[in-house]
């Protein structure tokens, strides 16, 4: 083992104080950042919406399920050769896995929330009244809610380890990119800030959809945890 | 609070099986009753006899096999918000507070949110709620939540209240109480209920009449008039008059529940 390449904590300091300082390391948080978003927000629409039709009506889990199911075994990151032929530029190849890998979690988490509606709950919305179109709305959607926050949590985990893998592999921006770049003109320093930028931001974004989660769901008891 | 006119049952040569698997399993057999508007029926058996089943085909979640039930002079085809159902689980929307439970009926049906919150506010001190509005299901006790349901019912003015051993998973005291309750309630929203139960105080402390079933396949055993003065007080059920009733009723739901768990001979 090499130990004596990794880099003392006040290198790593000194390091990251000098980064921060360039304009240059803003474009690839930013590049990262940007492609984060818009492949989860991609995902989080397609994988709801299609997760609440596939969990709450039959023809949809017939017809949608399976190629879901046949696709879903192939990892995030086997998609990145094809990806890079089918899409028009290196962003959207990226934001195109970015969102695949987020997709599956979200949709199979929804569908698992809406297969998992107490059925009394159906019947009594509508012996109060409540039509077809009610009770997706007001039934459907809250029940599943719980799962769909639990699929996004885990989508968004996903989906930030695909933006690195693919930064890493085809990248010329981006947090993933900077790191491997760093690794092939050996600035041990630049990867270790590299690395801890990635985890920094991705326990923000976690915690920020607990927390915007748990906005949305006033009715599920705070944890045990937390006290009373 | 209810037009006197409404709430007029018409169960005639009720059948009703279920298919499980190619299996036919007969859940209620030639079932007739005639409920009079604003009436209060208790119907009294064995697990198993068929109850939920009568109640589901009312509230239109199940379809009969035989037989016909009208109410109104409407026949049954569906759910509707004109019969209300009262669940054992109180099966509250967890997601939304005792408020909005309560006016999701009126929601429903489109009426615009100060006259649902007035008329809410109304049916929440009815069942001695106010200052309840805001919690949510989870914070509140069985016996709590379970007012909620009947609150929520009623706020539809339906003209059947359909309830499903509503107060099977409460303590004792509870049990009680709520019974009270809901007569209290009862006298002030007048709508037909049937009360689903198998506790037999429990069912000849409410009711006008109590129909007794047989084990499943769920007939009509017998149909006992309760005469009791209402308003009705716990201390009822001392009284010779009430003794006598549940004796009569006792032997023969205690004959039916043989029926049901066999093995104990005498
Ligand atoms: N959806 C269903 N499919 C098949 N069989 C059913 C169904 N619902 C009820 N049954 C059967 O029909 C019979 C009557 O059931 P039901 O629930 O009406 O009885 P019950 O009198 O309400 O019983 P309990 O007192 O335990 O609630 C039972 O034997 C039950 O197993
Ligand atoms: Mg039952």
């Amino acid at each position: 083992m090499r130990f004596q390449n990794i880099p003392t904590p006040a290198e790593v300091l000194a390091e990251a104080v000098d980064l921060f300082g360039t304009a240059g390391f803003y474009v690839h948080i930013l590049a990262s950042l940007e492609r984060i978003w818009l492949g989860f927000a991609i995902a989080g629409a397609l994988g709801i919406g299609l997760g609440l039709l596939i969990g709450w009506f039959r023809f949809a889990e017939d017809t949608l399920l399976p190629p879901i199911e046949l696709l879903r075994p192939i990892p995030a990151v086997a998609w990145v050769p094809l990806s890079i032929m089918l899409w028009p530029t290196e962003r959207s190849s990226i934001v195109f896995i970015t969102a695949l890998g987020a997709f599956f979690p979200i949709v199979l988490n929804t569908i698992h929330g809406v297969e998992g509606i107490d059925r009394q709950l159906v019947r009594a919305a509508t012996s109060l009244g409540a039509g077809r179109a009610a009770i997706f709305r007001e039934v459907v959607i809250p029940g599943a809610l719980p799962s769909i926050v639990t699929g996004l949590s885990v989508g968004m985990g996903v989906s930030w380890l695909c933006l690195i893998s693919a930064e890493m592999i085809s990248g010329q921006f981006g947090v993933g990119y900077f790191t491997w770049v760093a690794y092939g003109i050996v600035k041990y320093s630049q990867i270790v800030v590299g690395m801890l930028v990635i985890g920094v931001l991705g326990m923000v974004s976690s915690v920020l959809i607990r927390a915007i989660g748990a906005r949305c769901m006033p009715w599920l008891p705070r944890r045990v945890k937390d006290g009373a | 609070m209810t037009d006197d006119s409404t709430g007029r049952i018409e169960i005639d040569d009720l059948s009703i099986a279920y298919g499980v698997n190619g299996r036919r399993v007969e859940a209620v057999r030639r079932f007739t009753l005639t409920t009079t508007p604003g009436e209060f029926v208790a119907l009294l058996g064995p697990s198993g006899c068929g109850k939920t089943t009568v109640l589901n085909a009312v509230a239109g979640f199940v379809q009969p096999s035989n037989g016909t039930v009208v109410v109104d002079g409407e026949p049954v085809q569906g759910p509707g918000a004109d019969r209300g159902m009262v669940f054992q689980q109180p099966s509250l929307f967890p997601w939304k507070t005792v408020l909005g439970n309560v006016e999701f009926g009126l929601k429903m049906r489109g009426i615009k949110k100060t006259l649902r919150t007035s008329r809410a506010h109304a049916y929440l001190s009815l069942v001695g709620l106010t200052g309840f509005e805001d919690a949510y299901p989870a914070e509140l006790s069985g016996g709590m939540q379970q007012r909620v349901g009947i609150a929520r019912t009623l706020v539809n003015r339906p003209r059947v209240m359909l309830m499903d051993e509503p107060f099977g998973a409460l303590d004792a005291q509870t049990r009680l109480a709520m019974q009270e309750l809901l007569l209290d309630v009862w006298r002030e929203v007048r709508t037909t209920v049937i009360f689903v139960t198998h506790d037999i105080d429990e069912a000849l402390f409410l009711a006008d009449r109590v129909v007794v079933m047989t084990a499943r396949p769920g007939e009509i055993r017998d149909v006992v008039t309760v005469k009791l003065a209402r308003p009705r007080a716990a201390e009822v059920i001392a009284t010779a008059e009430f003794m006598a009733l549940k004796a009569r009723v006792f032997a023969q739901v205690r004959e039916e529940s043989a029926r049901v768990l066999p093995g104990r001979r005498r």
